[in-house]
C-alpha cells in the first residue's frame, strides 16, 4: 500500500490534535494554528487527489489490525480527496474572508474558542466524507452539530442564541432519526460496515424479508440528514442561523456544514441502500419532490426578504432542494448536477455573504434599502457580490450557469421529470434574478452624493478570499469539461 | 389481529422502546417549555439505547466478560450493542449539557422558559 | 393553601404556569431590567411572529402533538413488528462479527471484557471520535457560561451555605476519598470486568463534585482551575490521538505493533486499552466536574 493513502488518517488525526492544542493558546496562534491546518489538509488532499486519478482504484484503509466486518475503515475514491480539499480551502478563505468581522463579533477571552470549532467542524467533516462505517457517522455527526452550534452561538448577541437553540434543536431531531434508523439497519443486519451492510440489504432486498423496517430505515436516515442540511419543509431554522452569526461563520455553515451531511447521505445511498433498491424503493420521488418545492418556497421567501443576509440564507434552502432534486432525479446524471452543484453552492455561497457582510459595514445597514450605491464605495466587495449572484442565478461564464445545464441534461434521462424538473428550473432562475438582480442593480446605482463614493478600505485579508472565490467560480464556469468528466469517473467510484 | 398483538407481545421491548421513542421526538418538536424539550430529547435518546440494548440480549445467556477462559460464542450476549450505547450516552450527555447551557444563556438574557415569550420578548427589544 | 390533587399539579406543569423566577435566587429576578446589548454590526431587524399567529399556534400545539405522536407511533410499530423477536438466539445480528469478538477477542486484543476489546480496539476509531465529543461540548459551554472578570461572591452562595454544614462536610469527608478510589479501580478494572474510562470517569467526577460542594469551590480551585484542567485535558486528549493514530498507521500499513495483548487477565495487560481507559477516565472526570463548576458559578 503506497504511503500517500495514509493522508486521510493524518489529516483527521492532526485536526483532532490542533483542535485540543488550540484550547492553550492565545487568540492569533490559534487562527494561525487554524489556518495553516487548513492550508496543509488542502495541500495533502490535493496530493492524493492526484494519486487517486492517476491510479483510478479506490482504496479501502483499515483503522486498525481489523478489517471489515470487524473494525472501523476509510474509504476513499476520487471524489472523497476532492471533497476534503475543498472544505479544506473554503473554510480558509472564509476565515481569511471575515477577520474584520470576527474581530468585532467575537468576546474578548473567547476567541481561541472560535478557531477550536472551526477544527472540530473540519474534522467532523473530512470524517463523514471518508469513512465507511455507519456508527462512526453517528459520532462525527453529532461533532458537527455540536461544534457548528458553537460556531453559531459564539457571536453572543440574543438573537444568535435562539438562532442556535432553534439549530440545535432541529438538528438533535435529524440526528435521533438518522440513529433509530442505524439501529434498525443493525437489528435486522447485524452489520455497521458499510460493504456488508450493502451486501446483507440487497439479499433481504431480493428474498423480499423484512420490507417494511428496510423501507422505514431508508426513511429514518434520509428524513434525519434531510433535516440536519436544511431540505424543504425543514428549512425553517435556516433564515435565523445563516442570518445572525457573523458571517465567516454564515459561510462555513451554509457552504460546508450542510453539504456534509448531504455528501454523507449520497455515500450512505451509494455505498449502504446501493442505488438499485434506493431507488426502487420510492424514497427518491419524496426526495425530488420536497426538493422541487423546496426549491419555489425558498426563492419566494428570498423574495419577501427585505434584509440580505436573510434573503441570502432563504436562497440557500433553495439551492438544497436543487441538490435533492438532483438525488432524487436519477442515480446517474442527476447525481452527477448534485454533486456538481455541492461544488457551486460551497463556492459561491460563502463568497455572497463575506461580500454582503462587507457592504453591510461600509453602508451600515443590512437592509436592501441602505445599500444604494453602494458598489461604488467598495468596488471588490461590489464585484463579489455581483458575481455570486449571477453565480446563483445561473448566468454563463459561472459554475452556476454549469450546474444548471447539468440539471437540465439529467432532467432528460427520465421520461415522467422531464416537464417538471424544467419548469422548476425556469420558474427559479426568474425567481432567482428577481430577487438577486434588484440588490445588484441598487447596489450598482449612482451615488447621490460624494460622500456616497468615498472608497472604504477591504483589508488585505478579505481581497484575497474574495479574488480566490471569484477566480475559483469563473475558472470552473468557464472550463467546467474537465471536472465534470473527472466527477463522472468519480462517482462511479462511490 | 390476534396475529399482529402476538408480535408486539414477541417484541415487547421494541415496541415500549419506539412509543418512547414518539413521545420523547413530539415533546422535543412541539413543546414550548425549553427545560421539557431537553428532557424530550432525553427520552427520545434512552428509547433509542433501549432499543439496541434489547437487539443485543439473547436468553439464557452471560454478559460479554470471559470466565474462566470460555470462548464459546454461544454462551455469552452479543457484545457490540453495548459498546454502541456507550458511544451514545457519551454523546448524549454532551447534547444535553450544550443545550442546558444554551437554557441558561437564554433564561438570563429574556427571563423566559417560554420559546413563545422569548421570541416576543425578542421581537420588541430589537424592533421590526 | 389548599393542598392540589395530583391531576391538577400535572396540568400545572405542562401549562407552565408553575413559577420558576420565584424558585430561583435574586439575580435572576424578572423586575430587573433587560439590558440591550449593542452589538458592532448594526440590528437586523426580527422576523415578525404575530401575536395571533402564536395564540393560534398554542391552540393547535396538542393536536398537533397528538397527531404527530400518533402517527410516528404506528408508523413505528409497524416497523417494530417485523424486527427479529426479543432475545431469540438465531437474530441476524447474531453472526460471524460478534462470534469472532468473542472467540477471539481475548486472544487479539487481550482484554477479558469483550465489551472494552470491541469499543478501545476492533472500534476504536468511534471512540476517539466520543471522547471528542466530550471535548466539544465542554468547549462549547466554555463558550457559553465562562464568565469574564472577578468572581463574584454572590454566585458561590449555595455551595458557602452548606459549607457551614457539618453533616455534609462530615458525610463528604468520608465519602469523597472512597468515591474516588471505586472510580480509579473501575477505571484499572476496565480490560477484566465491568467498567472503563467513561463509567470511572464519571464516578471521580462525582466524587469531585460532592468534594466542591462540601468544602467550597474556592477550595477546589486549588488543585484543579482552568489552567491546570486544560493541561491535563490536552495532555490526555493528545496521549489518545497521537497512540491511536499509531495503532491505526501500524495496522493499515501491515505493522507490528509494540503493544502486545499479554497475558489475559492480568492488570498489565491489554495493550494500549488500560492507557487509553485512563486517559479517558482524565477527560471525563475532568469534564463532568468541569461542567458542574461552570453551570454552578460560570467558571473553573
Amino acid at each position: 500500500m503506497a504511503f500517500i493513502t495514509n493522508i486521510p488518517l493524518f489529516s483527521i488525526v492532526l485536526c483532532l490534535l490542533c483542535s485540543v492544542v488550540s484550547s492553550v493558546l492565545p487568540e492569533k496562534a490559534a487562527r494561525r494554528v487554524s489556518l495553516s491546518l487548513c492550508a496543509v489538509i488542502a495541500i495533502g488532499s490535493g496530493t492524493l487527489l492526484w494519486y487517486m486519478i492517476a491510479t483510478g482504484t479506490p482504496v479501502t484503509y483499515l483503522m486498525g489490525h481489523y478489517p471489515h466486518p470487524w473494525g472501523n475503515e476509510l474509504y476513499f475514491g476520487i471524489l472523497e480527496p476532492l471533497l476534503g480539499c475543498l472544505f479544506s480551502l473554503v473554510m480558509a478563505l472564509c476565515l481569511l474572508g471575515g477577520k474584520k468581522q470576527l474581530s468585532a463579533d467575537l468576546e474578548d477571552g473567547k476567541r481561541h474558542f472560535y478557531y477550536i470549532m472551526c477544527d472540530l467542524v473540519l474534522v467532523a467533516l473530512l470524517a463523514l466524507t471518508y469513512t465507511n462505517d455507519l456508527f462512526t457517522g453517528y459520532v462525527f455527526i453529532e461533532i458537527c452539530t455540536i461544534s457548528s452550534c458553537g460556531l453559531l452561538m459564539i457571536r453572543q448577541i440574543g438573537r444568535t442564541t435562539l438562532a442556535s437553540i432553534r439549530y440545535m434543536i432541529f438538528s438533535l431531531v435529524g440526528s435521533g432519526l438518522f440513529m433509530l434508523g442505524v439501529i434498525l439497519l443493525y437489528a435486522i443486519t447485524g452489520h455497521l460496515l458499510m460493504p456488508n451492510l450493502k451486501e446483507s440489504i440487497a439479499e433481504l432486498w431480493e428474498g423480499g424479508q423484512y420490507r417494511t423496517v428496510l423501507i422505514s430505515a431508508m426513511c429514518l436516515i434520509t428524513v434525519g440528514l434531510a433535516i440536519k442540511s436544511g431540505l424543504f419543509p425543514f428549512h425553517f431554522w435556516m433564515p435565523d442561523t445563516y442570518g445572525y452569526a457573523t458571517p465567516a461563520s454564515g459561510g462555513i455553515l451554509s457552504g460546508l456544514v450542510s453539504k456534509g451531511y448531504i455528501f454523507f447521505l449520497l455515500r450512505v445511498i451509494f455505498r449502504v441502500f446501493g442505488t438499485s433498491v434506493f431507488y426502487q424503493s420510492g424514497v427518491s420521488h419524496v426526495l425530488y419532490g420536497f426538493g422541487a418545492v423546496g426549491i419555489v418556497v425558498g426563492s419566494i421567501s428570498a423574495m419577501r426578504e427585505k434584509d440580505v443576509f436573510r434573503m441570502i440564507a432563504y436562497s440557500s434552502a433553495a439551492q438544497i432542494g436543487y441538490i435533492y432534486m438532483g438525488i432524487g432525479l436519477s442515480p446517474h446524471l442527476g447525481v452527477l448536477a448534485a454533486v456538481f452543484h455541492i461544488l457551486t453552492h460551497a463556492i459561491t455561497k460563502p463568497s455572497l455573504f463575506l461580500a454582503a457582510a462587507q457592504i453591510s459595514d461600509a453602508a451600515n445597514g443590512t437592509e436592501r434599502g441602505a445599500w444604494h450605491g453602494m458598489a461604488h464605495r467598495n468596488r471588490m466587495a461590489g464585484l463579489a457580490f455581483a458575481v455570486s449572484a449571477f453565480s446563483m442565478i445561473g448566468i454563463p461564464l459561472t459554475m452556476g450557469f454549469v450546474s444548471k445545464y447539468r440539471f437540465a441534461v439529467a432532467a432528460f434521462e427520465s421520461t415522467r421529470l422531464i416537464v417538471p424538473t424544467l419548469t422548476v428550473l425556469a420558474v427559479s432562475t426568474i425567481l432567482n434574478a428577481w430577487y438577486f438582480m434588484r440588490v445588484v442593480i441598487r447596489l450598482y446605482e449612482p451615488p447621490k452624493t460624494d460622500a456616497d463614493s468615498a472608497p472604504v478600505h477591504n483589508g488585505a485579508s478579505y481581497t484575497v478570499a474574495a479574488i480566490a472565490f471569484l477566480a475559483v467560480n469563473i475558472t470552473l464556469g468557464v472550463a467546467a469539461e474537465p471536472l465534470v468528466h473527472l466527477l463522472e469517473r468519480s462517482i462511479s467510484l462511490l | 389481529m390476534a396475529e399482529f398483538f402476538g408480535r408486539l407481545w414477541e417484541s415487547r421491548i421494541a415496541v415500549a422502546a419506539v412509543v418512547l421513542f414518539a413521545v420523547g421526538f413530539v415533546t422535543l418538536l412541539l413543546h414550548r417549555n425549553l427545560l421539557k424539550k431537553i428532557i424530550g430529547l432525553n427520552i427520545m435518546d434512552t428509547a433509542a439505547y433501549l432499543l439496541l440494548t434489547s437487539l443485543g440480549y439473547i436468553e439464557d445467556r452471560l454478559s460479554p466478560i470471559i470466565r474462566n477462559g470460555d470462548v464459546d460464542p454461544s454462551h455469552y450476549v452479543n457484545p457490540l450493542p453495548a459498546g454502541l450505547v456507550l458511544t451514545g450516552i457519551v454523546v448524549s450527555v454532551s447534547v444535553t449539557a450544550v443545550m442546558l447551557a444554551l437554557t441558561v444563556r437564554l433564561y438570563r438574557r429574556y427571563h423566559s422558559l417560554n420559546l413563545d415569550e422569548i421570541y416576543a420578548t425578542a421581537q420588541k427589544e430589537h424592533g421590526v | 393553601m389548599k393542598r392540589k390533587n395530583l391531576l391538577e399539579r400535572f396540568r400545572e406543569w405542562d401549562e407552565d404556569r408553575f413559577d420558576l423566577t420565584a424558585m430561583t435566587a435574586g439575580e435572576l429576578h424578572r423586575k430587573e431590567p433587560v439590558k440591550v446589548q449593542k452589538s458592532p454590526i448594526p440590528d437586523r431587524p426580527v422576523e415578525r411572529l404575530a401575536e395571533g399567529e402564536t395564540r393560534a399556534f398554542r391552540r393547535i400545539f396538542p393536536v398537533l402533538a397528538a397527531v404527530l405522536g400518533v402517527v410516528m407511533i404506528t408508523f413505528l410499530l409497524m416497523t417494530v413488528v417485523d424486527l427479529p423477536p426479543f432475545g431469540a438466539a438465531d437474530v441476524p445480528s447474531d453472526n460471524e462479527v460478534v462470534r469472532r469478538y468473542v472467540a477471539d477477542g481475548m486472544r487479539e486484543t487481550g482484554a477479558v471484557n469483550v465489551v472494552a476489546g470491541v469499543i478501545l480496539d476492533y472500534r476504536a476509531f468511534d471512540t476517539l471520535g466520543e471522547s471528542h465529543v466530550l471535548y466539544t461540548a465542554l468547549t462549547a459551554v466554555l463558550i457559553l457560561l465562562l464568565s469574564a472578570g472577578e468572581p463574584s461572591a454572590k454566585k458561590d452562595v449555595g455551595s458557602e451555605l452548606l459549607h457551614r454544614d457539618g453533616i455534609v462536610t462530615m458525610t463528604a469527608s468520608v465519602l469523597v476519598p472512597i468515591v474516588i478510589l471505586f472510580g480509579v479501580y473501575i477505571i484499572l478494572n476496565g480490560h477484566l470486568g465491568p467498567g472503563g474510562g467513561f463509567s470511572g470517569g464519571a464516578v471521580i467526577g462525582a466524587g469531585l463534585i460532592l468534594y466542591a460542594i462540601a468544602f467550597g469551590s474556592s477550595r477546589m480551585e486549588r488543585i484543579l482551575n482552568l489552567r491546570s484542567f486544560r493541561v491535563i485535558c490536552l495532555v490526555a486528549l493528545c496521549f489518545y490521538s497521537l497512540s491511536k493514530c499509531y495503532s491505526f498507521f501500524c495496522g493499515a500499513n501491515g505493522l507490528h505493533t509494540v503493544f502486545s495483548p499479554g497475558v489475559p487477565g492480568r492488570i498489565l495487560s491489554a495493550g494500549l486499552i488500560l492507557p487509553l481507559n485512563i486517559a479517558v477516565g482524565t477527560v471525563v472526570a475532568c469534564t463532568m466536574y468541569g461542567l458542574y463548576s461552570l453551570f454552578q458559578r460560570g467558571r473553573i
